[in-house]
């Protein structure tokens, strides 16, 4: 479908980003008192209610995943080749990658370590790496799915097969951005990508791993040279500062030198900050993926916000994490 | 020869014309069904918006009856006779009514596509987003009156 059939589609979106959460409608939730009170403001604002539950958690993750998939939903409803936004989803295949890889070599029982709206049936993933038959898999799964599962035999390495998995991840993210030739899809795969990078080799220099590792480990980005990244990572934090300060990514240093969690919620303003210009575009499938990434940016924040009433964190340290709106 | 180039003028300003609007309405009309989809009480407004683009394919239709009738295909006494000069002229007079009617309406529909969108987001602004897409009204106006004093400055 080219770019200028999507009318019908983006006049839909346009009346649904009306039910978008505003940052207005965040900082009331922000200040609710009790779970209670926030989940009545959610309810207010027409989100699901889920009829039974177990747990206050239970509850909240039910809540959200309907969310989410109302979402999804609707976009099926809108757009008959639902592959233009695989680069949305992967990151869930490949999760569930490691997830069947790791589950192949533990006694390790439950479903819900999978995670649901991939491409893939996790049962599919799940049946393929138990009988090494890859081959229902895509073909850029097959090779990585089978590395990771030998690393994994052979080195009863954890992180190493998560690396694995990890970069093939980001490696197919950017590819399916490409074959979207949407260019919402490619900047969010674009700062995806860069914000997984960066956090990689923070991550690689605290827990002291070698230039070797770090380089095997970093994805290639188009707006970050990964040898000097992984360079600059090899001699230590103010070395990953100093280079990236000279990148598009210098906004990050202030955000790394704060905290991991302040970081993780400048890379997700930083998407929301780039695709909001898609509020404005009429007819193309732009506004449809910016809605989707929106709506999943405010179920995350959705969640922040209530764990942290679950979990009595003071307002202050929530409002910290929560990420900035698109309407 | 003259008569066929006169035809020619009379059936361009029709047809291109009336191509731009059929796809301007076209489009505009799904984004319109978009917008009823999600709000029902939308629909007058979406409709105005959805008939902006159409209006070229009606003056599409005017210039051509007035040439058809200046050179009596109307009235049943067509001159046969016309001259290649003035069969060009009428040719010429219908020409900017044909292609500023389609550029237009292909135009005028994206801008009433945008309407409705600001129309979804905000229905009481309904009377300005009528004025974007309007504007593009003008250039198709322009043309119209163009060609309605070039058919009729033409010698019979």
């Amino acid at each position: 479908m080219t770019d200028n059939q999507y009318y019908y589609a983006v006049a839909r979106i346009r009346s649904r980003e009306l039910g978008l959460l505003n940052q207005a409608f965040i900082d009331q939730l922000l200040g609710a008192k009790s779970i209670e009170e926030a989940m009545r403001l959610l309810q207010d604002k027409g989100w699901h209610m889920p009829d039974s539950y177990t747990t206050e958690s239970d509850r909240i993750e039910k809540m959200l995943a309907s969310e989410k998939q109302k979402t999804w939903d609707l976009i099926a409803e809108l757009v008959d080749d639902m592959s233009v936004f695989d680069v949305l989803l992967i990151e869930n295949d490949y999760h569930n990658l490691k997830a069947a890889v790791k589950k192949s070599l533990t006694s390790v029982k439950h479903s819900e370590i999978f995670s649901s709206g991939g491409t893939i049936d996790p049962k599919v993933m799940e049946e393929a790496v138990t009988t090494r038959d890859f081959s229902p898999l895509p073909d850029e799964m097959e090779p990585v799915a089978e590395k990771a599962l030998d690393t994994l035999l052979h080195t009863h390495d954890g992180q190493l097969t998560d690396i694995i998995i990890d970069k093939a991840a980001l490696k197919a993210i950017g590819e399916a951005a490409k074959r979207s030739g949407s260019p919402v899809l490619e900047l969010y795969a674009r700062l995806k990508i860069a914000a997984a990078d960066i956090k990689i080799a923070v991550r690689a220099v605290k827990t002291g791993k070698d230039k070797k590792f770090i380089k095997e480990a970093l994805a290639p980005c188009d707006t970050l040279n990964t040898e000097k990244l992984a360079e600059a990572a090899g001699e230590g934090m103010d070395s990953i500062y100093d280079y990236l300060s000279l990148t598009d990514y210098s906004d990050a240093v202030p955000e790394l030198k704060k905290s991991p969690s302040a970081f993780e919620r400048w890379c997700d303003n930083l998407i929301i900050r780039n695709i909001r210009s898609e509020i404005s575009h009429p007819y193309t499938i732009g506004p449809l993926a910016a809605y989707i990434i929106a709506r999943e940016n405010e179920i995350s924040t959705v969640r922040i916000v209530l764990s942290g009433l679950i979990n009595d964190l003071p307002e202050e340290s929530v409002r910290e994490r929560a990420r900035e709106m698109y309407v | 020869m003259g008569i066929a180039l006169a035809l020619l003028g009379a059936a361009s300003a029709a047809l291109f014309a009336g191509i731009g609007s059929a796809i301007g309405v076209g489009r505009a009309g799904q984004a319109a069904a978009g917008l009823v989809t999600e709000d029902p009480s939308q629909f007058s407004r979406a409709l105005i918006l959805q008939l902006l683009p159409g209006t070229q394919g009606i003056y599409g239709l005017l210039i051509a009856f007035i040439a058809l009738s200046n050179i009596g295909l109307l009235g049943g006494n067509v001159d046969t006779s016309m001259s290649v000069g003035t069969g060009l002229m009428y040719l010429f007079a219908c020409l900017p009514m044909a292609f500023v009617g389609l550029v237009s309406a292909m135009q005028q529909s994206k801008a009433s596509v945008a309407s409705i969108g600001l129309v979804a987001k905000r229905p009481d602004q309904f009377g300005k987003s009528m004025i974007f897409p309007a504007m593009v009204e003008t250039y198709a106006i322009l043309a119209l009156l163009i060609s309605i004093l070039a058919i009729n400055g033409i010698p019979r």
